[in-house]
């Protein structure tokens, strides 16, 4: 196999342009099965609009997209639902799939949140939603997730505990995941490749390469870079094929 | 059993009911009601369309109904007007329109209030086989296009996203708006139809805490009202459409009582 056919969304110099003003610029990156890519960068730096363009929400597009999977959970930034409408837990899992119970249980359960299931959408806390809108991702099993500073608003606990799900789901179902995020530390621990945006990509790379960049120092501060740089670290031992450690 | 005329409007009303209920509940969703109105009063330039040209009524309502609707989506795209000036520039300007080419039309009888508050009177044999297999496409329709009609109504970015085609679901669902309206003049009349899908639907919400269960309730309340209004229209010879939006009305005032606790909380 090569590594072609493992690619899910490719974007080639893609970019977007909004009343003669660029939102973001020549971006290419692409998500492969069972890899993590993480976007960073200041606000405003063009994240959202670059996850926006791999999933196609955007027509008018430079550059190009090559999506290779319909199969994709998304967990956009800001959600404006209108809460006229009757919509519980549940309705809202099956949103844009049809989904059996087990599943819509199981999706709930590793989020921590089956307990509100029959509630009113309008009724749960901020960190409630976004651990909903997470389950509602992952639960159609899809080959991509694009994730949008998922765990906002999600207490510090629950932080740690939904990166270590998303990094498990990226395992377990080898579906490639893109990322944004705001938090350095938690999310360098099991990024492939981080992507340093600034209106256009500044450097990009694995975590440690990106750390080391200049563009990025200058960008973030060298306590940043630091705080990378710390996920450095040398395997003292490895693992056999029959699961056993040995010391190096 | 269809030769008394009592029992064709029931049974056309009926039929009505059935597709209202759910067109009703994406019309308050989808905040659209002053966007059937539009389409409601460009209803009669159909109806004139269809007296000069001795051609269905219901047909040519709903060729000139999706033409506005063409029109309107066109000037979205290209004058910088509000969307709610423009509705209401197209709604006023073809009912005018209409009215006018009325006046022309001497050599017809017209009966104005009939078209413009419904005549149960005026339901033939050929009327009910329009509304029921009218509206069994309709609703069929509606089924095909429910999943990412809904999603998109929920949130248009995760349903593009996720691969739903919203855009393609929104244009389909504007011609079911064409035809229910079509469909559904001679009950109700054009003035009253968006009555019909509005207050059953908005009944409906006060009862229900899933989408399912509002687009049952707004079924239930749309037959009860169809069954109430002409009823009482039959007993006192009152026109059809205001019958049937008046029983709606109660049954809106009656659903206030039983709001759920949710909510209250959150006002």
């Amino acid at each position: 196999m090569s590594t072609d056919q493992n690619i899910l969304v490719k974007l080639n110099d893609a970019g977007l342009q909004l009343n003669n003003k660029w939102l973001v610029k020549g971006v290419s990156l692409q998500v492969e099965k069972g890899k993590i890519v993480t976007l960073i960068g200041p606000n405003g730096s063009g994240k959202s609009t670059t996850a926006k363009i791999a999933l196609g929400i955007y027509k008018k597009i430079d550059g190009s997209v090559e999506k290779y999977t319909n199969k994709v959970g998304y967990v956009p930034q800001k959600i404006s639902i209108d809460w006229t409408l009757p919509l519980r837990v549940n309705d809202f899992m099956m949103l844009t799939e049809s989904l059996n119970k087990e599943t819509i249980d199981e999706a709930l359960s590793l989020t921590g949140v089956i307990h509100l299931k029959d509630k009113n959408l309008g009724d749960l806390s901020g960190g409630e939603f976004q651990r909903v809108l997470l389950a509602r991702a992952i639960s159609k099993k899809p080959d991509l997730l694009v994730l949008d500073e998922p765990v906002q608003g999600v207490d510090f606990t629950g932080e740690i505990a939904l990166y270590e799900l998303i990094k498990k789901i990226s395992d377990e179902l080898s579906c490639g995941i893109l990322l944004i995020s705001h938090d350095l530390h938690t999310v360098m621990s099991a990024t492939d490749h981080v992507v340093c945006l600034n209106g256009h990509v500044c450097c990009s790379g694995s975590p440690i390469d990106v750390a080391k960049n200049n563009e990025y120092k200058a960008l973030f501060g060298e306590q940043a870079s630091q705080i990378l740089s710390r996920y450095e670290h040398k395997h003292d031992h490895i693992h056999t094929d029959e699961g056993e450690i040995k010391k190096n | 059993m269809f030769d008394d005329f009592f029992i064709r409007a029931l049974v056309a009303g009926i039929g009505v009911a059935f597709v209202t209920g759910p067109l009703g509940c994406f019309v308050i969703w989808r905040r659209l009601s002053y966007f059937g109105d539009t389409l409601a009063h460009s209803a009669l330039l159909g109806v004139t369309l269809a007296f000069t040209m001795e051609f269905n009524i219901a047909i040519s309502v709903f060729i000139i109904s999706s033409m506005i609707a063409l029109i309107l989506i066109q000037l979205q795209k290209k004058t910088n007007l509000p969307g709610d000036a423009l509705l209401g520039l197209l709604a006023h300007s073809s009912l005018a329109v209409g009215l006018v080419v009325i006046g022309f039309l001497t050599f017809i009888r017209f009966d104005i209030m009939g078209l413009l508050f419904g005549d149960i009177l005026a339901v033939s044999v050929d009327d009910l086989l329009i509304i029921w297999i009218g509206g069994a496409l309709i609703l069929l329709v509606l089924k095909l296009i429910w999943k990412p009609l809904f999603a998109s109504t929920v949130n248009y970015e995760l349903a593009e996203a996720e691969g739903l085609n919203p855009d393609r679901a929104k244009a389909i669902f504007t011609i079911l708006m064409a035809a229910i309206i079509a469909i559904s003049i001679k009950m109700v009349g054009l003035l009253l139809i968006t009555g019909m899908l509005i207050i059953p639907a908005a009944m409906a919400r006060n009862l229900s805490s899933s989408p399912q269960s509002m687009v049952i309730y707004s079924i239930i309340g749309g037959l009860l009202s169809v069954i109430i209004g002409l009823f009482t229209s039959l007993e006192f010879n009152t026109s059809s459409g205001p019958s049937i939006i008046t029983a709606a009305l109660l049954l809106f005032i009656l659903s206030l009582f039983k709001i759920k606790q949710s909510i209250k909380l959150k006002n």
